[in-house]
C-alpha cells in the first residue's frame, strides 16, 4: 500500500505543496486515490442501500487506529453501537476492544420524529457539542458520520438543517479531522438530499449492480479536488477480510521474459518441447474435451512444482478441494501432502458465486498473499458472461501473472471441434503454449490424443501422441502411424503385435539362412578334406611308382654287371 | 442554572399531574435566553405549582446530550408525565408548545 505518498504530517509543512492525505486503509483504494482521502477534510461516500457505506467508514476508523494510531469517532444515525460492533465482528474487527481502550468512540444518534415538536428558531448545536465532546474525549483525528441524511427525516425545517450541515462541515474542516460522510444514493443526484453540494473535496461513489443474477460491487472516485486519482470504476468486494478494492488494470506488455524452464510434470511431454518444459512465467493453455484429463495434466504440473519445493495456487471452479485431492490420488498424485506442507493452496468456488471482476479480484488477492510460483485455473471455460468481458478478465489475469513471473496453467473445456471459434481463438493469442487434448473414436473405442499446438519461443514436436491416464499418472505412448494417421488403442496394440510377429519371422529367416550357409560351408570343407585325402593317395602312388622304376633299373644294371663280369669283360 | 442535574425520578415527583421539564441549551445565547423566558412564562401561566424546570447547559456538560438524544438546541424535554416529549426551538409559538406538552386540551376540559 502506498502510504508514503502522503505523510501524515505533511499538512503542516509548507515545503510540501502536495495535498495531505489520510490513508483509508482499504486495500487497493489508497492506490486509486494516490495515497488516501484528503486529510482534515470531509469526504462523501455515497451509494444505494447495501453498498457497504457503513463498512467503508468503519474500515477507515479501525485501520486508522491500527495502522496510523489515529483515534476515531463513529457517529451512527442508523445503527446502534452494539449492532455495529456485532456487524463488523464478522470482518475480523474487534471493535469492542478498541472502544474499551478509548481508541474509537461510537455515538448512536437516534431521533424519533414522533416525539419531536418544532416551535421557533433552533440550531443543531447539540450535535456539534456531542461530536466535539466525542472527538475531545478520545483525541480523535477521524470522524465518520453515518448517515447524516437521516436527519432530514427528523427535522421539518430543511432550511435550518441545510445551513447547519454546511456549518457542520465547515466546523469539521476547522477542527482538522478527516471525515467520511455517508449518503444514500438519490434519483438523478449522488445523494437523496443533495449534500454533495456541501462536501466538495472528495466524493466516492459505491455501486452494487446485478447483471444476470450476479452482483458486482463497484467503486468510483467521482471527484477529488486538488489531486489526481484513478477515474475508472473499480470492482470491490466485502468478505471475511474486510473491504477490498481492486485497481487491476492491464499492466502493459513489459514483463520480463525468463530463460528458465520448468518441467511439465509429464516425462513424455517434456521431451516434446525442444527446451524440455515450459518457460518459467509462461501461460499454458490445456484445452480438451470432457474427460481428456485436463485436471490431471494440471495436477501433474503441480506435483512437479511442489516436489521442487515451489508454491502452487490452485483455483478450482468445478471441484471442491477434497474432491480434487481424492480424484488426483487415483492417478497417483498426492496433492494432500503438499497442501499439508503449505506448498499448495486450493481455492474452490463456483463460478456463478461472483461476477468476473470479483473472481479476478479474489484471485489477485490470493496471489498477492500466497506468492505462488505457479497458478492453475481450472477451468477458464467456467467463466460465463459477455465474451468481451471474459476476455478482458483473462487478459488482466494473464498480465497479472506474467508481471509476477508466475507460470500458469489454464484448463479449458473445448467444444467438439478442437479449434472452436470465438473465445478459444481469443484466448489463444494470450497463451504462450497450447496443449490440445482430444478424444477420438476409432474401432469402437475412444482414445486420448495430445498434441502441442504451439509453444512460443521453442521448437516442439508436431507428433500427435496417444496418452493414457494410469494409476501412476499420465503416460505418453510411442506413436504408431498407420495408413490413416496415428493408431490408437487396440489398433495400436494390434499394430504392435503385428510388428512383433514380423520381427519374429524375420529373425527366424535370418537364422535359417545362417544355418544354410554354415551347412554349405561344412559341406565344402568336407569335400575339401576328401579331395585332400585323394591327393595324398595320388602322391603316394606316384612315389611308389618312381621308386619301383628306379629299383628295376638298378636291378637290371646289377644283372648286366654280373653278366659282364661273368663273361669277363668290362664296360 | 442547574450544575448537577439528576435523573428525574417519577416516584419522587409523586402525582401524575406533575410536569418534570428539562431545557437543554448551549451557553447563554440569545436563543437559549428567549427559550427559557418563554418556557417560564408558559409554565407560570398554565402549570403554576405543578412543574419543575431543569436547565442543562451542554457547553458545560456535553456528555449529557446523548442521554436524551439531543441534537437541536434549544430542546425542551418533558419527562413527566409520560410519554417523553421533545420540543425544539425557542418556544416562541406558545400554541405549539401547549399542544406539544399536551396542556391545552386539559385546560379546556377543566
Amino acid at each position: 500500500m502506498n502510504t508514503s505518498f502522503a505523510p501524515e504530517t505533511s499538512n503542516s509543512s509548507p515545503s510540501n505543496p502536495q495535498l495531505a492525505k489520510a490513508a483509508t486503509g482499504i486495500e487497493g483504494l489508497d492506490d486509486i486515490l494516490l495515497g488516501g482521502i484528503p486529510q482534515g477534510r470531509p469526504t462523501l461516500v455515497c451509494g444505494a442501500a447495501g453498498c457497504g457505506k457503513t463498512l467503508f467508514g468503519m474500515t477507515f476508523l479501525v485501520k486508522g487506529v491500527l495502522d496510523h494510531g489515529e483515534h476515531g469517532v463513529f457517529m451512527s444515525f442508523e445503527e446502534r453501537a452494539s449492532d455495529l460492533v456485532q456487524n463488523v465482528d464478522s470482518l475480523g474487527f474487534d471493535l469492542q476492544t478498541l472502544v474499551n481502550e478509548q481508541k474509537i468512540a461510537i455515538d448512536h444518534i437516534y431521533v424519533d420524529r414522533s416525539e419531536i415538536e418544532e416551535t421557533g428558531d433552533y440550531d443543531l448545536e447539540g450535535l456539534f457539542l456531542r461530536l466535539g465532546y466525542a472527538i475531545d474525549s478520545i483525541g480523535a483525528k477521524r470522524v465518520v458520520l453515518d448517515t447524516i441524511e437521516a436527519l432530514f427525516s427528523s427535522f421539518k425545517d430543511t432550511a435550518i438543517l441545510r445551513s447547519e450541515l454546511r456549518r457542520l462541515f465547515y466546523w469539521l474542516k476547522e477542527r482538522g479531522v478527516t471525515t467520511i460522510i455517508t449518503g444514500e444514493r438519490g434519483d438523478g443526484q449522488l445523494t437523496r438530499y443533495g449534500i454533495e453540494e456541501y462536501v466538495s473535496d472528495c466524493v466516492i461513489l459505491l455501486d452494487n449492480r446485478v447483471v444476470e443474477q450476479i452482483t458486482t460491487r463497484r467503486l468510483r472516485v467521482v471527484k477529488y479536488r486538488g489531486s489526481a486519482h484513478g477515474t475508472n470504476e473499480y470492482p470491490f468486494f466485502i468478505d471475511e477480510n474486510g473491504f477490498t478494492v481492486l485497481p487491476i488494470t492491464a499492466a502493459g506488455l513489459n514483463h520480463a521474459a525468463s530463460q528458465d524452464i520448468v518441467a511439465t510434470g509429464i516425462r513424455g511431454l517434456d521431451s516434446m518441447m525442444s527446451r524440455g518444459g515450459y518457460f518459467k512465467g509462461a501461460s499454458v493453455l490445456v484445452s480438451g474435451l470432457a474427460g481428456t484429463g485436463k485436471t490431471t495434466f494440471a495436477a501433474s504440473f503441480v506435483d512437479a512444482c511442489c516436489a521442487r519445493g515451489e508454491r502452487c495456487l490452485y483455483f478450482s471452479f468445478e471441484e471442491s478441494a477434497n474432491q480434487l485431492l481424492r480424484n488426483m490420488q487415483s492417478v497417483g498424485i498426492d496433492l494432500g501432502s503438499y497442501r499439508d506442507r503449505g506448498l499448495l493452496k486450493i481455492e474452490s468456488a463456483r463460478p456463478s458465486l461472483y461476477g468476473l471482476e470479483v473472481h479476478l479480484a479474489r484471485m489477485h488477492r490470493e496471489i498477492q498473499t500466497f506468492e505462488p510460483h505457479a497458478v492453475i485455473i481450472d477451468p477458464i471455460s467456467a467463466f460465463r458472461g459477455p465474451e468481451s468481458e471474459v476476455h478482458a478478465t483473462l487478459l488482466r489475469l494473464v498480465d497479472l501473472l506474467k508481471s509476477r513471473g508466475i507460470t500458469a496453467i489454464f484448463c479449458s473445456l473445448a467444444d467438439v471441434a478442437v479449434r472452436s471459434p470465438g473465445l478459444e481463438r481469443e484466448i489463444s493469442s494470450l497463451m504462450d503454449t497450447w496443449i490440445s487434448l482430444t478424444n477420438i473414436e476409432a474401432d469402437g473405442e475412444h482414445n486420448r490424443l495430445l498434441f502441442v499446438l504451439k509453444s512460443r519461443g521453442m521448437g516442439h514436436s508436431n507428433q500427435v501422441r496417444e496418452y493414457q491416464i494410469c494409476s501412476d499418472g499420465i503416460h505418453l505412448l510411442q506413436p504408431y502411424i498407420g495408413p490413416n494417421g496415428v493408431l490408437t488403442g487396440t489398433a495400436r496394440i494390434r499394430q504392435e503385435a503385428l510388428e512383433t510377429r514380423a520381427e519374429e519371422a524375420r529373425s527366424e529367416t535370418i537364422e535359417r539362412r545362417k544355418r544354410e550357409v554354415l551347412k554349405k560351408r561344412s559341406d565344402l570343407e568336407r569335400q575339401i578334406a576328401a579331395m585332400q585325402a585323394e591327393l595324398e593317395t595320388q602322391a603316394l602312388d606316384e612315389a611308389f611308382l618312381a621308386s619301383d622304376d628306379a629299383n628295376q633299373a638298378s636291378a637290371e644294371d646289377r644283372t648286366r654287371k654280373t653278366l659282364a663280369s661273368v663273361r669277363g669283360f668290362n664296360e | 442554572m442547574s450544575t448537577e442535574p439528576r435523573a428525574i425520578d417519577p416516584e419522587q415527583t409523586g402525582d401524575s399531574g406533575h410536569y418534570a421539564l428539562r431545557l437543554y441549551v448551549a451557553g447563554q445565547t440569545p436563543k437559549s435566553m428567549i427559550a427559557l423566558s418563554n418556557l417560564k412564562k408558559i409554565c407560570e401561566t398554565y402549570l403554576a405549582g405543578i412543574y419543575t424546570i431543569e436547565v442543562i447547559d451542554l457547553r458545560e456538560h456535553p456528555q449529557l446530550a446523548a442521554g436524551d438524544q439531543i441534537l437541536a438546541l434549544p430542546t425542551l424535554v418533558r419527562h413527566l408525565p409520560t410519554p417523553l416529549v421533545k420540543i425544539i426551538g425557542d418556544l416562541s409559538n406558545t400554541e405549539k408548545v401547549l399542544v406539544g406538552l399536551d396542556i391545552r386540551p386539559r385546560q379546556i376540559r377543566a
